[in-house]
């Protein structure tokens, strides 16, 4: 029988408990490169998750990066972001919106930092 | 989060502040995870998406028992651009079995890479037919796995490949091969948005004569 990865409990009634019973986040205002920022420190009494954000989030991270460290799939990381976000415990820099297509602009930023690679 | 908080995790510049997305494609051992750590400024990371496919209007409380969750893992890594700017590169899984999630997931991609096998380029069809289908600009990459050589025009056919997709071969250990993939792909992308009529902010109404 495969087993998931060691120290991990994938028991969905684990993840309703992280969330309060919610099973999304009330928008999809979090992308996956989202770049959160916390604006508090953790205080004492503070579910662990939201403490382990605040620290983990001192330097821009992102959505995806902050799932990773977590150890939770990303949607029950989108919503305690939002809970966070909410009590204005963190900011967010969204990717800056794009049309269909990139902007000409960015594509040229993104060439020379690959060339500068 | 040990394996992440007990290493000395590379933080990003204090004044990043636009994310942006490419995702590299292709089926399983072809090489993504490679291609993305030898460019990656942090070592690939793992994360997973857990997906419900009920609709999204099913009432939560009603619904939950016969849903059924799907959960793709995909790995990811990080180029610091400049100041502002962070690429994240993701590496996912290009069976058809996963593309519904693709959509959710990987929205707002400036572009993808198709990383495909010579020795099975039918693993690559499927997701080259969607990203055409989808529209998303894509360079296919044939990693180099040491097998008997083809010529492009070769790959090309195999894979039916229109003209104006650009082909690259590279050694996704390689950190300078994948970044020229990378820059490949972006320069693929510029040509897409130079040919592109521009968006018009505002509708212009038609001037009658």
């Amino acid at each position: 029988m495969s087993r998931g990865r060691p120290g991990r409990d994938d028991s969905p009634d684990r993840l309703y408990t992280l969330t309060g019973g919610r099973s999304r986040a009330g928008s999809d205002a979090f992308d996956l490169v989202t770049l959160v920022v916390s604006e508090s420190d953790p205080v004492a009494g503070m579910q662990s998750e939201h403490a382990a954000i605040l620290r983990m989030c001192r330097f821009p991270t992102a959505v995806v990066e902050v799932a990773a460290g977590l150890g939770l799939p990303v949607s029950i990381t989108r919503i305690l972001l939002t809970d966070l976000h909410d009590t204005g415990r963190i900011s967010a820099r969204h990717p800056r919106a794009s049309y269909r297509l990139p902007d000409h602009d960015i594509l040229e930023q993104v060439l020379v930092g690959l060339r500068n690679l | 989060m040990d394996s992440v908080t007990s290493e000395q995790r590379q933080t990003l510049h204090s004044t990043a502040d636009n994310g942006l997305k490419i995702v590299v494609v292709g089926g399983f051992g072809v090489g993504k995870t490679t291609l993305v750590r030898s460019v990656s400024e942090i070592r690939p990371l793992n994360t997973e998406e857990t997906m419900t496919q009920a609709g999204e209007d099913v009432d939560d409380t009603v619904g939950v028992a016969a849903k059924t969750a799907t959960t793709v893992a995909f790995d990811f890594g990080r180029i610091s651009l400049d100041a502002h700017n962070v690429l994240y590169l993701f590496g996912a899984p290009g069976q058809e079995r996963f593309w519904f999630l693709w959509d959710r997931l990987f929205s707002g991609t400036l572009g993808a890479v198709v990383l495909v096998d010579t020795r099975r380029l039918a693993d690559s069809w499927y997701a080259i037919d969607r990203l055409e289908h989808h529209g998303t600009p894509f360079v296919v990459a044939c990693n180099d796995f040491g097998g008997p050589a083809h010529t492009p025009a070769q790959i090309r056919e195999a894979l039916d490949l229109a003209d104006e997709v650009p082909l690259v071969l590279c050694d996704a250990r390689s950190r300078e091969s994948s970044k020229q993939v990378l820059i490949s792909l972006v320069e693929h992308l510029r040509t897409v948005v130079a040919a592109a009529p521009r968006p018009t902010p505002h509708p212009i109404p038609e001037p009658t004569p």
